[in-house]
């Protein structure tokens, strides 16, 4: 085969969690593989692989996506943060905080999805209704929780950032 | 699971993205969001040897009023067609139906043309454009050219746009005053697709009477399909719960639905009645209509 801009592998330059990094990549490879294996960030999950569950949910530019559903070529030149970059070492996001205080998590096999989902939603909207949460986590499942208290902790979580929001 | 190798271009440019398809021809796909594209290649439903992305094309994403109709580009993100403030304001049945695909996750990845071009049978937006009488612009080398919604969606999977053709953007007329759209899904409860799906675009007389009706099925065909009989049965005739009820009740008219394990026949038969009675009320609602 020899196509005029073909070949085996394809240079990428992507910024993960503030960090740069260059990379020569299959086209094949998925995202998620991408960020587990080359970078070593395995906080991301992979649960179904066909991109129902949300596991895998990482912020591309800002938005919640499902990094199995993402080829790593597409984030050639994009700003990506996962599960390990939401907050400076040591320190945990509120919405991480929200799933400590409110148990909303039992395995812990989604939760890294449900925060990056949550992060999003409170990103857009600081004050939303139950339903309003409920339906913004349609993509990401949970076998353990019952997702009772994943909407508690969310519910913890928009009310600490918006207590923060108004004394800072 | 990943997909089979292929080849990747990151097309820099439209000329760019037709050079190739023209050179590649059947072996190579155009990616838009992947999420059709994607999950059938992991799956290996689908091997194309190369694939043309056109993530980095520019121009080919936004919404805008371009004199009657609203142009909205090929790459426009679900997310942005339910949230886009021109779209809410004069077309929010086009919002509706974009805020119902998938999952938020999906809707930020998952483009408009993506949706059009693939054609799935399943699929939210090719009911919605159908109703609100939207056509499709097709660039190739030799030029451009507009197809109408209903002559685009021929088949299951299966458009009018050639080997050679990228889907630029999406044109749809702005309703008169006096009109309102709306579009009703019945999810699938595993995969969230359409089992049954209506959009309704009803063009209203201040006096309360149906000027026009446009009322597309989704999950019913292989395509989009026009309640004729709907229509008819609602033109001319006062917007009331009656009328919109009788007319709506011959939805399924001549149709042979196609059946799945969840859904049969006669149950989709039974269904699209009732989502065409509660998409063309929100319509008439939405036209003034008091109901
Ligand atoms: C979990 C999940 C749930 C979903 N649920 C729904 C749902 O409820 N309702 C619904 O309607 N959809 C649903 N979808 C599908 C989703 O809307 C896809 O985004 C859409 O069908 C395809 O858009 P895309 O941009 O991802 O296209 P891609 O996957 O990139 O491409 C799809 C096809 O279109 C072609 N193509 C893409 N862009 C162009 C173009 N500009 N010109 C010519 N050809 C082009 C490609 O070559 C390919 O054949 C779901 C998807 C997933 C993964
Ligand atoms: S692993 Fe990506 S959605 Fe399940
Ligand atoms: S905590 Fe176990 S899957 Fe959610």
């Amino acid at each position: 085969m020899s196509g005029k801009m073909e070949r085996v592998t394809v240079p990428i330059n992507v910024t993960v969690n503030g960090v740069k990094h260059e990379a020569e990549v299959e086209p094949r490879l998925l995202l998620v593989y991408f960020l587990r294996e080359h970078l070593g960030l395995t906080g991301t999950h992979v649960g179904c692989d066909t991109s129902q569950c949300g596991a895998c949910t990482i912020h591309m530019n800002g938005r919640a996506v499902k990094s199995c559903t993402v080829l790593a070529v597409q984030a050639d030149g994009v700003k990506i943060t996962t599960i390990e970059g939401l907050a400076p070492e040591g320190t945990l996001h509120p919405v991480q905080e929200g799933f400590r205080e409110k148990h909303g998590l039992q395995c812990g096999y989604c939760t890294p999805g449900m925060i990056m989902t949550a992060v999003h939603l409170l990103e857009t909207n600081s004050s939303p209704t139950e339903e309003e949460i409920r339906h913004a986590l349609e993509g990401n499942l949970c076998r353990c929780t019952g997702y009772i208290h994943i909407v508690e902790a969310i519910q913890w979580a928009a009310q600490r950032m918006r207590s923060s929001h108004v004394s800072s | 699971m990943f997909p089979a190798s292929f080849g990747y271009f990151a097309a820099r440019s439209l000329e760019e993205a037709l050079e190739l398809l023209t050179e590649y021809g059947e072996d190579a796909k155009l990616l838009a969001g992947g999420h059709s594209l994607i999950p059938a290649m992991k799956l290996r439903l689908a091997t194309p040897r190369y694939l043309i992305d056109l993530g980095r094309v520019p121009g080919l994403s936004g919404v805008r009023i371009d004199g009657e109709a609203l142009a909205i580009g090929a790459l426009t993100a679900h997310a942005d067609v339910a949230s886009s403030a021109i779209i809410r304001q004069r077309l929010p049945g086009l919002a509706d139906a974009a805020s119902v695909i998938g999952d938020v996750q999906v809707r930020n990845r998952g483009t408009i043309g993506g949706s059009v071009a693939h054609a799935d049978p399943a699929a939210d937006l090719p009911v919605i454009l159908t109703a609100l009488g939207a056509s499709f612009v097709l660039a190739s080398p030799s030029g451009k050219r507009t197809v109408a919604a209903e002559d685009f969606f021929i088949d299951f999977y299966t458009t009018a746009l050639a080997p050679n053709e990228v889907l630029t953007g999406i044109r749809v007329p702005l309703p008169p005053s006096g009109a309102g759209a709306a579009y009703a899904k019945l999810p699938h409860p595993a995969s969230g697709y359409v089992v049954v799906s209506a959009g309704a675009l009803i063009i209203r007389q201040p006096s309360g009477q149906c000027a026009s009706a446009r009322v597309a099925l989704g999950g019913m065909a292989g395509r989009p399909l026009r309640a004729g009989a709907t229509e008819t049965a609602l033109q001319g005739k006062a917007l009331t719960p009656q009328v919109i009820a009788a007319a709506a009740a011959k939805a399924a008219e001549g149709s042979d639905p196609i059946e799945d394990a969840y859904a049969s026949a006669e149950y989709k038969r039974q269904v699209a009645a009732v989502y065409a009675r509660r998409a063309i009320e929100s319509a008439a609602k939405r036209a003034g209509q008091k109901i």
